[in-house]
């Protein structure tokens, strides 16, 4: 399948994947203005302005945009990146040119009405606090802190005291700068005529007014240790060390090394951390990509006496990889691959998203057959030859428990 | 979009619902049995047995097993609740005879001693996780009060103290008393060749001997009340409310599940309009869930303990009030597109039409095609959800809190209020 694009004059870029199959068509917006944009003194700025943006909008009140959205069958959510602000849906592909007038007013006719702002806030101050009681999502939120240069390791849920000193001129100032259509990307996946929704998108967006923000700069990776004392009933290990980034020409190399460490049941850190010795639940390795700057992150849970133990086993299997991959162990990553990318046709909100985040990365989009040669083009020797020059090293270790544990092995 | 259905001599049922534009194939062995199954000596059994399948065959250890699933790509995993334990796997649909062919050799699991001991730490660790989750175990407390001594109230993952004290010759007589094959079924969805599908069935599941299997249904007597259970560490208080329904034969079960999301949908519901559009609450919302012989509405409150008070209050007014006056026509024909809109979205997916079509055939040996639950939807009327809250009263409920409060008032009826019982966090 052809992937469509078209880049109108003020930046605002539209990329769309035809899903023959499906009844549905889905959106995502990415807009550019995520947590690394949140000034120190106002963290979690992005999360109280996505908030608000829901609270009115054009003709529409809250409650009216919430029943059109309802009356239209969408299913609808919104999330808020270090990087992006993404606002998404997905219904029959019937409604999508009713949808769509909706997201314009969205993203360019905000109403903040003065008397939600209070409630804007609350909302996002119960998401900051219910994250203390989800230990997982509180050691890894340390570990992006710190590993992460300034300002890309923020967490969108910001601290406290940003929170209560965000004012609605705050919110508008932000949503005037940062939403806007050069860096905002639409990515449309499913059932949907290509001109129909070209002309479409260019009549809700093409007269959206350019702004001069622009992402903060890059930085480099850190290395960071820390142990967030906790009484536990589990020890929580986060370990992260930098890969190649998605738009580098060795990531799918080292993408192919993850896959061998944590892609399937059969993977290096399963079977020895799980089914050989038993010493946890789940154990998994993922890559994770910044614009600039790639990253692995790994992340386990235990109980205190066997955490030490965990982590041992974590740290010597990603160090191993460094003495190279099997063949077998590649042919079932790639087997996996192979049926990952065939199902993805089945979900059009997940394709939406993925092609959006494509061009942000790469200012292009990888079709599913391209990604597909670039995976069928790995070879053992190839994930070998990058694991030599590039081997896992300048570990970031996070534990959340009783205890903090030694990091023994493989730290510079 | 076909449905297809084969049973086996042994009495194998095998229904599958085909559809050639799909991309993959999805299929499931769903057994009969789950937690309520289990006696109090082997609580948790079914689950812990759930992941000893994966630990291989007579012939077949555990790394080629897994090897073997990840060989043929496929998406694969297994869940366990009260009445069901489900293996299944989503594949390409070249790989369907593979698939069965595997899945069917794992039915008739070892279950070795030295893999269930390296286990049994896998499955404590799986309950430690959850005791260090929101909601901190207050879910399960709550089943077992609202309960009282039903089945239903039997825990899933059991507790530490029960998976440690299993013997590996408890579960191996569970096995044997379970899994027979009229107590299962092998459900397919997607791309499916059906007639390979029976034949690999035949082949690798046709030697399996059949016994009777029987489950113990009662009335559900269910109690009402609270407690308070204090975890000074939380940040959050939660709340679940526990509240008797229809079962999932019951005429007015398609009612219900409009009913839970007009009440307490997370867009668009009462309870979203009084407490999450506010501020007041992280989360708040009603879900509906049906078993054999019981059903179940269970409200669910995350928020900040000072406000916990006041939301408890105001979802027991919206429960009085929505019992009172009912709701509008517009309320239900919005709540209508949204869980029809929601059922063609996810049935996009084999994963979860395999899912869907095998749990209905397993509960009541029916098929249901996405349109006959879409026209059953349009069919409820706002007499009809009266009728639900008349004879399952929402304020009929057992509550349970947990979270950093020492006290909380439970709103009883209009303008008086009960003190919670104090329990040991």
């Amino acid at each position: 399948m052809p992937i469509y694009q078209h880049i109108y004059e003020n930046g605002f870029t539209l990329v769309a994947e035809p899903m023959q199959s499906l009844e549905s068509v889905a959106f995502a917006f990415l807009v550019p203005l995520g947590s690394a944009y949140d000034s120190a003194s106002r963290a979690g700025l992005a999360n109280v302005v996505c908030e608000m943006t829901l609270r009115g909008c054009g003709e529409r009140d809250s409650r009216q945009f919430v029943m059109d959205l309802e009356g239209l069958g969408v299913e609808s959510g919104e999330s808020v990146s270090v990087s992006h602000t993404c606002f998404r849906g997905a219904m029959l592909s019937t409604h999508l040119a009713d949808v769509l007038p909706i997201y314009r007013d969205v993203l360019l006719h905000a109403r903040f009405p003065e008397d939600e702002l209070e409630a804007g806030r609350q909302v996002a101050v119960q998401e900051l606090r219910a994250v203390d009681d989800d230990l997982s999502q509180k050691v890894m939120m340390e570990l992006r802190r710190g590993h992460y240069p300034e300002p890309w390791g923020q967490s969108h849920q910001g601290d406290i005291d940003g929170l209560m000193g965000i004012t609605m001129e705050d919110v508008c100032s932000q949503y005037a700068g940062g939403y806007r259509p050069n860096g905002t990307i639409l990515g449309v996946a499913g059932q949907f005529d290509w001109d129909q929704l070209k002309d479409l998108v260019g009549e809700l967006f093409g007269e959206w007014q350019m702004s001069s923000w622009e992402e903060p700069a890059a930085g480099m990776l850190k290395v960071h240790h820390a142990h967030l004392a906790c009484e536990s009933n589990q020890t929580h290990i986060a370990v992260a060390y930098p890969s190649a980034p998605y738009s580098h020409e060795d990531y799918f190399q080292a993408w192919g090394s993850v896959g061998v460490l944590s892609g399937g049941s059969s993977s290096r850190l399963f079977m020895e951390v799980r089914e050989k010795r038993g010493l946890c639940y789940s154990v998994a390795a993922t890559s994770r990509s910044l614009k600039h700057c790639g990253s692995v992150f790994c992340h386990a849970g235990t109980r205190a006496d066997r955490a030490q133990e965990t982590l041992d086993v974590m740290l010597a299997e990603i160090v191993r990889l460094a003495a190279g991959i099997e063949a077998d162990e590649l042919d079932r990553l790639k087997a996996r691959m192979k049926s990952s990318l065939i199902m993805a046709q089945e979900s059009s909100m997940a394709r939406a998203a993925a092609i959006a985040k494509d061009w942000y990365y790469l200012n292009r989009v990888r079709t599913l057959e391209e990604i597909g040669q670039l995976v069928d083009a790995l070879t053992p020797e190839s994930i070998n030859a990058y694991l030599k020059k590039c081997p896992p090293k300048q570990f970031s270790v996070v534990t959340l428990g009783l205890e903090a544990l030694e990091v023994s092995v493989g730290v510079s | 979009m076909e449905f297809l259905e084969a049973r086996l001599e042994n009495g194998l049922t095998i229904v599958a619902e085909c559809n050639p534009d799909a991309h993959s194939t999805a299929l499931a062995f769903c057994v009969n049995t789950g937690s309520r199954d289990e006696s109090k000596e082997i609580s948790g059994a079914s689950h812990f047995l759930e992941h000893m399948v994966f630990k291989g065959t007579e012939t077949c250890a555990v790394e080629e097993v897994n090897y073997r699933f990840d060989k043929l790509g496929a998406d694969y995993n297994a869940w366990t609740d009260k009445e069901h334990t489900v293996y299944y796997a989503v594949a390409l649909p070249e790989y369907q005879d593979d698939i069965i062919h595997l899945w069917a050799e794992l039915m008739r699991p070892a279950l070795r001693e030295e893999d269930f001991q390296t286990e049994k730490q896998v499955i404590i660790e799986e309950i430690r996780m959850y005791e260090d989750q929101p909601p901190f175990g207050a879910d399960e407390q709550c089943e077992q009060a609202y309960y009282g001594g039903h089945p239903l109230a039997n825990r899933v993952l059991g507790t530490a103290e029960s998976i440690e004290r299993l013997q590996v010759e408890a579960m191996r007589e569970y096995f044997q008393r379970r899994y027979s094959p009229e107590n299962m079924i092998l459900a397919a969805a997607g791309r499916v060749d059906f007639d390979s599908l029976v034949r690999t069935a035949q082949q690798g599941c046709g030697h399996w001997e059949r016994f009777q299997v029987e489950r113990l249904t009662k009335e559900v007597v269910s109690l009402q009340g609270s407690q308070l259970i204090q975890r000074p560490a939380a940040s959050q208080q939660y709340v679940i409310q526990l509240g008797n329904a229809p079962n999932m034969e019951h005429p007015l079960r398609y009612a219900v599940h409009l009913l839970v999301t007009l009440l307490g949908d997370s867009s668009g519901s009462r309870l979203y309009w009084e407490l999450l559009h506010p501020g007041l609450a992280e989360q708040a919302s009603t879900h509906y869930y049906e078993y054999a012989d019981a059903g179940l509405i269970m409200t669910w409150l995350c928020c900040d303990p000072e406000c916990t008070e006041d939301n408890v209050k105001v979802i027991s007014e919206e429960y009085q009030r929505a019992s009172a006056n009912g709701f509008t026509l517009e309320e239900l024909s919005r709540a209508k597109t949204k869980v029809n809109s929601r059922l063609v979205l996810a049935g996009e997916r084999p994963h979860n039409r395999m899912i869907g079509i095998g749990l209905d055939w397993i509960r009541q040996q029916k098929y249901r095609s996405i349109r006959d639950d879409i026209a059953a939807f349009d069919a409820v009327s706002l007499d009809d959800i009266s009728e639900v809250m008349r004879q399952f009263p929402l304020q009929d409920t057992y509550s349970v809190t947990v979270g950093p409060l020492d006290d909380l008032a439970w709103p009883t009826a209009p303008g008086s209020s009960q003190r919670a019982d104090v329990a040991e966090g």
